[in-house]
């Protein structure tokens, strides 16, 4: 018993993990009042990265660290977009969105022989016990063997709560989500607070892409990233714009994620068809969304372009 | 070092275009190190427009600024604030959400470890300050759930944190009762004592008899004049700002009450976080009366406005016009009952603010057949109605029928929601500050315009903080205190210090 449900955890978090960081990004972008469609694509090219890096280089890091970057600099251009020439934000989004895949696609081709997917990881992202727990008999330490990427997601929402909460960059992001006209007699720079803003976002949102190509599978295709930018999305706004809520959002829709997993299995008693159940984390996103975000709030000026002088 | 002699302020020839309409044309403006200097101007003269630019918040299209006589490219605020230049803003630059202290430190944090919020520290800062200026303020109190009056204060220490030099303060006393203002005063005189320098707009004469040493005045962008206050009367203030003479006082006929339309019965109303603000209140208004209520603002004005028109939930009482009861209803079925309301925030409540004007003036009647058939707007009526209510109410420029709201100046703003309100024809019309923020000229105007209103056999609920506006136009006047009626007078019988007592918890008088 004890074994399962350790496993069903196990299982929630590895499908939280990207969910997480990409929520998280959707946090800090929407609380320096940005709204950020394009999770979806940088996830996806963060994704790609994440897989062509850590396959050449043979290093997993390597690879996070290129899916980061590389979901960064895709959200640079959402930035450029929306922030300097006051583009609405969701088509800006919506336009990376078409970008992020179009573009893994182009170099998955360029890079892997033609291929629409990259070749298997050699070394995906380790495990928290590592070698030990392949040695060990112990079906705990087995089961509970996550992998590294989910103790650094719970560690990037602390610090990220942190930074809002409790420092001086936090207030003045927050400050210019809602009241960005304020902020700037305060002699704030608006722009480079969104600026940067968007660019950490990115980062996490390619964090969370490559954590899906690194660490729950072990390779790329089109269908690694098939919505959980959108859930990540929607998170976001179930755990009203909060790092903390946001996280507990996650884990609910991992959860989701993690019972078509255990119910999908042969073992399984109750035989539910698959494609009914890999319904169920969207289906489980429409209706949280539907019930419980009525009293939530967006920050002010969220998705509202500043225009000096206004 | 500073050059001892020069002003501390000196403006030269500033222009500043609006795509092609010229809010300021020529306008020079030199004020002296250590005092306090009025701009005085009408609604829309470009007074903002002009301290904006000063605080580095628009660029001017020509003229040059000196700081203490060196020449300062004001680029941005940060430029300002490195000048030690404060501005309190007439329309507030406050996060609503933020605390107090948050919204006082923020851009200038009070931090430990290089980046760490030290929130005790900068509570204590801010705390003294208050103390030391007496500006009362809650510091762990949110924007959002505190008085406008408080608010103000906030915002004025927002600059006395920033050890301002010179401090510009836009209509600070729009929102203040008569003690505040006289608190203000001398607040204002600590500072200039200690070589600080005030530029303040108001459109408050007395105010600038009573404070100020200059007085520059505009006019329609137009520089006219730059007076000694102590040599000119404030009559001659009221016609030099207006180019044409000005009543300061409302004349009206004695008002001839009929039956009573709108009643209040013990009502209580709580805020946000649970507290009484409205207690057990009970109040009634005749057909063609005007009942003003006076009272320092925070003794449940903005509670009673809410209840009344159903933004709030009400404890426990009754509200009803003409029988009909408005409880706990909705704020379209208060509208139908032939309510309009005059709120006291036009921006957040009386406004679309990028909506167009015209749009703005159709708010409430948007589907009524002579503006919409078949849920289509009609567009050329709706301009039509525009354009006559722009000429009617004077409000400018007058060309501003599709400009967003946003761009009209403060005063033209409320002239558009007064136009607005009146348009229906209520029978009760629920004033809540009506003249904040007008210039003597648009005061005058709208206080005929109400009392046009009363006479026409309508009726008149005016809250105002403006002690002189309740005896002026009021027929009946009811004090507020601690969210109850506490003394209730006929015009005449009563003089503003005996209501300034009563506003500030003086003894209980014909308690009701
Ligand atoms: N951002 C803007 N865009 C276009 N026009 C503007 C803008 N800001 C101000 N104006 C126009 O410039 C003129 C001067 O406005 P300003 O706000 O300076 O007036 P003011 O003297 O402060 O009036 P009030 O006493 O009503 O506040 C007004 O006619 C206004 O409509
Ligand atoms: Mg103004």
């Amino acid at each position: 018993m004890l074994i399962s449900i350790l496993l069903a955890v196990s299982i929630t978090l590895m499908y939280a993990a990207p969910l997480m960081f990409a929520g998280l990004g959707g946090v800090i972008s929407e609380n320096a009042g940005v709204v950020n469609i394009g999770i979806e694509g940088m996830m996806t090219i963060g994704a790609f990265c994440g897989a062509a890096v850590g396959y050449f280089s043979g290093n997993p890091w390597w690879g996070f660290a290129a899916g980061g970057l590389s979901g960064g600099l895709l959200a640079l251009v959402h930035a450029v977009a929306s922030i300097s020439f006051r583009a609405d934000q969701t088509i800006s989004g919506v336009a990376i969105n078409f970008i992020g895949p179009g573009l893994a696609l182009f170099l998955s081709r360029k890079l892997f022989a033609g291929s629409a997917m990259t070749k298997p990881v050699e070394h995906p992202i380790p495990t928290i016990f590592g070698s030990y727990a392949a040695k060990s008999s112990n079906l705990l330490i087995k089961a509970a063997n996550i992998e590294m990427t989910v103790p650094i997601v719970f560690i990037c929402a602390l610090v990220l709560w942190f930074v809002l909460y409790k420092t001086s960059w936090g207030l003045r992001i927050r400050s210019v989500g809602e009241n960005p006209a304020a902020a700037d007699t305060l002699g704030i720079n608006v722009y480079k607070i969104k600026y940067v803003a968007v660019f950490v976002s990115g980062v996490l949102s390619g964090f969370g892409g490559a954590t899906m190509t690194l660490a729950v599978m072990n390779y790329f295709t089109q269908s690694t990233i098939s919505g959980q930018g959108f859930i990540a999305l929607a998170a976001v706004i179930f755990g009203k714009w909060k790092p903390h809520g946001t996280m507990a959002a996650c884990l609910l829709f991992g959860f989701a994620q993690a019972l078509v997993v255990l119910l999908g299995g042969s073992n399984s008693k109750i035989q539910i068809p698959s494609s009914l159940l890999s319904m169920l984390p969207y289906v489980l996103t429409l209706v949280s969304l539907v019930l419980f975000v009525r009293h939530s709030t967006a920050p002010k000026a969220d998705g509202i372009p500043y225009v000096k002088g206004h | 070092m500073k050059n001892q002699q020069a002003d501390a302020v000196e403006m030269q020839s500033i222009y500043k275009y609006f795509d092609n309409f010229c809010a300021l044309n020529a306008v020079n403006l030199k004020v002296r190190r250590g005092s306090i200097h009025a701009l005085l101007g009408e609604n829309g003269a470009g007074k903002t427009t002009l301290m904006n630019i000063l605080y580095g918040l628009y660029r001017p299209d020509g003229g040059k600024i000196l700081i203490n006589g060196e020449p300062v490219e004001m680029k941005n605020p940060n430029v300002a604030i490195e000048h030690k230049i404060g501005m309190v803003h007439q329309h507030f630059k406050l996060v609503e959400n933020f605390t107090v202290v948050q919204n006082i430190i923020l851009g200038q944090e009070v931090v430990k470890a290089g980046c760490v919020l030290d929130l005790a520290r900068a509570r204590k800062q801010v705390m003294d300050l208050s103390k030391t200026y007496g500006l009362a303020v809650d510091p762990d109190a949110k924007i959002e759930d505190i008085s406008v009056g408080m608010q103000q204060r906030v915002e004025i220490l927002k600059a006395l944190y920033r050890g301002v030099e010179i401090l510009i303060l836009d209509e600070p006393t729009a929102v203040l009762t008569p003690q505040e203002i006289n608190e203000l005063v001398n607040i204002m005189h600590n500072l200039t004592e200690d070589g600080k320098t005030i530029i303040i707009i108001t459109h408050k004469l007395k105010e600038i008899k009573k404070s100020s040493e200059y007085c520059t005045i505009i006019r329609r962008g137009k520089y006219i004049d730059t007076v000694v206050v102590k040599s000119v009367s404030e009559q001659q203030l009221a016609s030099m700002m207006v180019g044409r003479e000005v009543s300061l006082v409302v004349a009206k006929a004695k008002a001839d009450p009929g039956d009573i339309i709108f009643r209040i019965d013990n009502l209580t109303v709580e805020d946000n976080r649970k507290i009484e603000r409205v207690k057990e209140l009970s109040l009634y208004v005749k057909r063609g009366e005007i009942v003003g209520i006076a009272g320092i603002d925070g003794n449940g004005q903005k509670e009673l406005v809410e209840a009344i028109t159903c933004l709030t939930k009400v404890k426990a009482g009754k509200i009803s016009i003409n029988g009909a009861e408005l409880q706990n209803t909705s704020p379209h079925y208060v509208v139908e009952n032939g309510i309009a309301t005059i709120h006291e925030d036009r921006q957040k409540r009386g406004l679309v603010l990028d909506f167009p004007v015209k749009y703005n003036l159709i708010l409430e009647n948007y589907n009524k057949p002579q503006f919409a058939g078949r849920s289509i707007l009609k567009e050329p009526a709706i301009h039509q109605f525009a354009e006559d209510s722009i000429r009617r109410y004077d409000i400018r420029p007058e060309d501003c029928a599709s400009e967003p709201a946003r761009a009209l100046s403060g005063g033209n703003q409320q002239k558009v929601i007064i136009a607005r309100e009146l348009s229906e024809n209520p029978e009760l019309l629920l004033a809540f500050q009506p003249t904040r923020g007008l210039d003597v000229g648009a005061i005058e105007f709208i206080h005929s315009a109400l009392i046009k209103h009363r006479d026409s056999g309508h009726s008149i609920l005016l809250i105002s903080f403006e002690l002189d506006e309740i005896m002026n136009v009021s027929d009946r006047i009811c004090v507020l205190y601690d969210g109850r009626i506490v003394a209730e007078f006929l015009q005449g019988e009563v003089d503003e210090n005996e209501i300034g007592l009563l506003m500030a918890g003086g003894e209980r008088k014909n308690g009701i």
